[in-house]
């Protein structure tokens, strides 16, 4: 079995090596230097889902393949707020979920930054404003960054995290 | 389906002679049929019949119907769910806690009762203390957890009564994804709904899509073109190869074993890159569009699709003897969360967890819609019930998925992938049901005589399944609880709406 599991192993490789060469993905290979840069340290995220329909947690979690390998760029996914360095938000903010996004928010601590991952959270998708859902993020909570999509591709929330980093430096961001 | 309009008599007779057929109910729903009185709606599964629906009205300014959850459980929760948004109950139910409902609404809204509008909002956003029930006794304790959830999952509340780390009692809380679908449904036409339906639960949206649209398509009698209806089942199996891939790395890596999850991952990846060239967009979301799909694909594009599922398989059977053979993994798998066929039944589990809980159905093969009718379909099944069952059946089901994608691709018919269709001018009413990875949707589709939509009720098998959960966990510890419920991975959206 150990054997059979190894071989399997080694067979695999190493896969970003064999990633081809699409465009978003060169500039990744340098978002590690810059996060150890901005931040001296691995950028940390707090995920939570305001009534996504989980098309966009599907992506969050593709992040963490070996094709993009997230935490190998020094990015990490952390259960605490109190750990996290941003927020990142998904969904039409379900009311049912408001109360907990607010505290998840509050209990982040400063400078934190926010993100919202797709249509739904950047301007509440297909779902809008109703007795249920309040509709974009930025309408509760001060938003840094917008990813749209629905939902947005692993690249893209990449390349959006990136820049929102950036324009907390106020520098030019990452990805033009 | 055979739908008959019964009085509150024939509602229970006919709840009760279906139980006693170890029939199941498939879903209920209720709707506003005319100002200020109700139709109640329920479908049900009896092999000896197929499907089977009743409709009951009731008279004017009547707001309760006879309960159907002292024969049917999971009908607790649905009909809890009526009362929310509706505000039409279950008489004499002995649960009458609101349930989809959180109290970010009055108590004297319901959002499907035609005078409202939807858009309604609340000031306060005080939400309702929910009342668990309590689980009293010497060393008794009890864990919170959610909505927030540590890593990247949807939200949900679980409540664990435990003594030591030994699992007493599970209590779930769920409705924090509610988006008020059904409610948004009324501003769609029948045509452009399928976007809304899409978007009820990412990670099965081609089988949302086409429940949505078979429904549309049954209602104003629509004649799709076979092309379009085997492209359909080609994107179905795709998406139950892509979550059953992600789930088992998932479950791998739950039960400590992180080297099945790179592998599944890097799989599933590869397979929604595939499902990116082949339909422009990686979970194939809006390609199965009323009258057709909205893609074709081409000669290359078979080629390319056989020879992944070549690979696929190729890999997933290594994997599937890793697994096998670990006898670690094993040791997390055999006995835990397990569901009796008995349990199971009383329960009315659906789909991959009944299966695994030895009770064969599959709207594949119990209601073949073409082109299942014509495919050569190899039911899948487990009889243990535990989390080695559900594995198992997974792994047999991405077998069964990758053959039959290739035998569509081969058998791919000629001809158009759309056609169009006059709305007839009257009001409708058609169902769809469709076997999605994790069991059957059904929707059902109610339209006015200009094409609108009156109500349209999808319904996620997350209902049926999210109680037997409950019964699972209970005498296992508590740190299998992430284990289990990966093993089921029950969706919250499709749930919550
Ligand atoms: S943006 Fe799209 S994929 Fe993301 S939660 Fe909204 S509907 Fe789902």
């Amino acid at each position: 079995m150990m054997w059979t599991t190894l071989k399997q192993i080694r067979k695999t490789g190493i896969i970003r090596e064999n990633v081809p060469a699409d465009l978003e993905l060169v500039a990744i290979n340098n978002i590690q230097d810059e996060i150890l840069k901005v931040l001296g340290r691995a950028l940390t995220i707090r995920l939570v889902d305001a009534g996504s329909c989980n098309g966009c947690e599907l992506e969050l979690n593709a992040l963490g393949n070996a094709y993009y390998n997230l935490e190998g760029l020094g990015i990490k996914f952390v259960a605490s707020p109190r750990h996290a360095d941003m927020l990142l938000i998904t969904g039409p903010i379900s009311r049912n979920m408001l109360s907990a996004l607010l505290i998840t928010h509050e209990a982040i601590p400063e400078p934190k930054l926010v993100v919202a991952v797709g249509d739904c959270a950047v301007n509440g998708g297909v779902f809008g404003e109703s007795y249920a859902t309040i509709g974009a993020a930025s309408k509760v909570i001060k938003v840094d960054h917008l990813i749209p999509g629905c939902p947005p591709s692993p690249a893209e929330i990449l390349q959006g995290i990136l820049n929102a980093v950036h324009y907390r430096l106020k520098k030019r961001p990452y990805f033009d | 389906m055979i739908l008959t309009r019964v009085n509150e008599q024939g509602w229970q007779e006919n709840a009760l002679r279906i139980a006693e057929n170890h029939g199941r109910l498939v879903t209920l729903w209720g709707r506003q049929s005319a100002p200020g009185s109700f139709t109640m709606y329920a479908v049900f599964f009896d092999s000896n019949v197929g499907l089977e629906g009743m409709s009951l009205r009731l008279a004017k300014g009547v707001t309760s119907y006879p309960d159907l959850s002292n024969l049917f459980p999971c009908a607790n929760r649905m009909q809890r769910a009526m009362w929310d948004l509706l505000g039409v109950s279950a008489a004499n139910s002995l649960d009458t806690r609101a349930w989809l409902s959180h109290g970010a609404w009055p108590d004297d809204y319901f959002p499907l009762r035609k005078e409202f509008s939807g858009r309604e909002v609340s000031k306060e956003n005080q939400l309702d203390e929910y009342s668990f029930i309590d689980v009293i006794g010497d060393g008794v304790h009890e864990i919170a957890v959610g909505p927030v959830h540590a890593g990247i999952i949807e939200p949900g509340h679980f409540r664990f009564s435990v003594v030591g780390e030994k699992t007493l009692r599970l209590e779930q809380r769920l409705g924090y994804a509610h988006k008020g679908v059904d409610k948004a449904f009324e501003r769609y036409s029948g045509l452009s709904g399928v976007q809304l339906a899409s978007r009820i639960c990412g990670d099965s949206t081609v089988a949302y899509s086409w429940a949505y649209c078979m429904a549309l398509e049954s209602a104003w009698k629509w004649k799709v073109p076979q092309r379009a209806l085997w492209l359909r089942a080609l994107m179905l199996e795709r998406e139950r190869v892509a979550n059953h891939l992600g789930d088992l790395g998932a479950i791998g890596n739950d039960a400590g074993f992180t080297f099945g999850l790179t592998q599944f991952m890097i799989l599933k990846e590869q397979w929604i890159r595939v499902n990116k060239t082949l339909f422009k967009h990686r979970f194939i979301m809006d390609c199965v569009i009323p009258g057709g799909t909205l893609y074709d694909i081409n000669r290359e594009d078979v080629a390319e699709i056989l020879k992944q599922c070549k690979h696929t398989l190729r890999e997933v059977k290594i994997l599937k003897g890793i697994y096998e053979e670990h006898t670690g993994l094993q040791d997390r798998f055999i006995s835990t969360g397990k569901v009796s066929k008995d349990v199971a039944n009383k329960l009315g589990l659906t789909g991959l967890a009944a299966r695994a809980s030895d009770i064969k159905e599959d709207a594949r093969e119990l209601f073949p819609t073409y082109p299942y009718s014509e495919l050569d379909f190899n039911i899948s099944g487990a009889e243990s019930g535990d989390v080695a069952a559900r594995v198992s059946v997974r792994f047999d089901e991405i077998f069964e998925s990758l053959r039959l994608i290739s035998e569509i691709a081969e058998g791919l018919p000629e001809g158009q992938t759309q056609s169009n269709c006059k709305p007839p001018k009257k009001p409708t009413f058609g169902f769809g049901w469709i076997e999605g990875w994790r069991g059957g949707i059904f929707a059902g589709l109610h339209l006015d005589q200009t094409g609108q939509i009156d109500r349209a009720h999808i319904h996620d098998p997350s209902w049926q399944n999210w109680p037997a959960l409950d019964y699972a966990v209970i005498g296992d510890i508590v740190p299998d609880f992430p284990l289990i419920n990966k093993s089921f991975n029950l969706s919250y959206s499709g749930h919550d709406r």
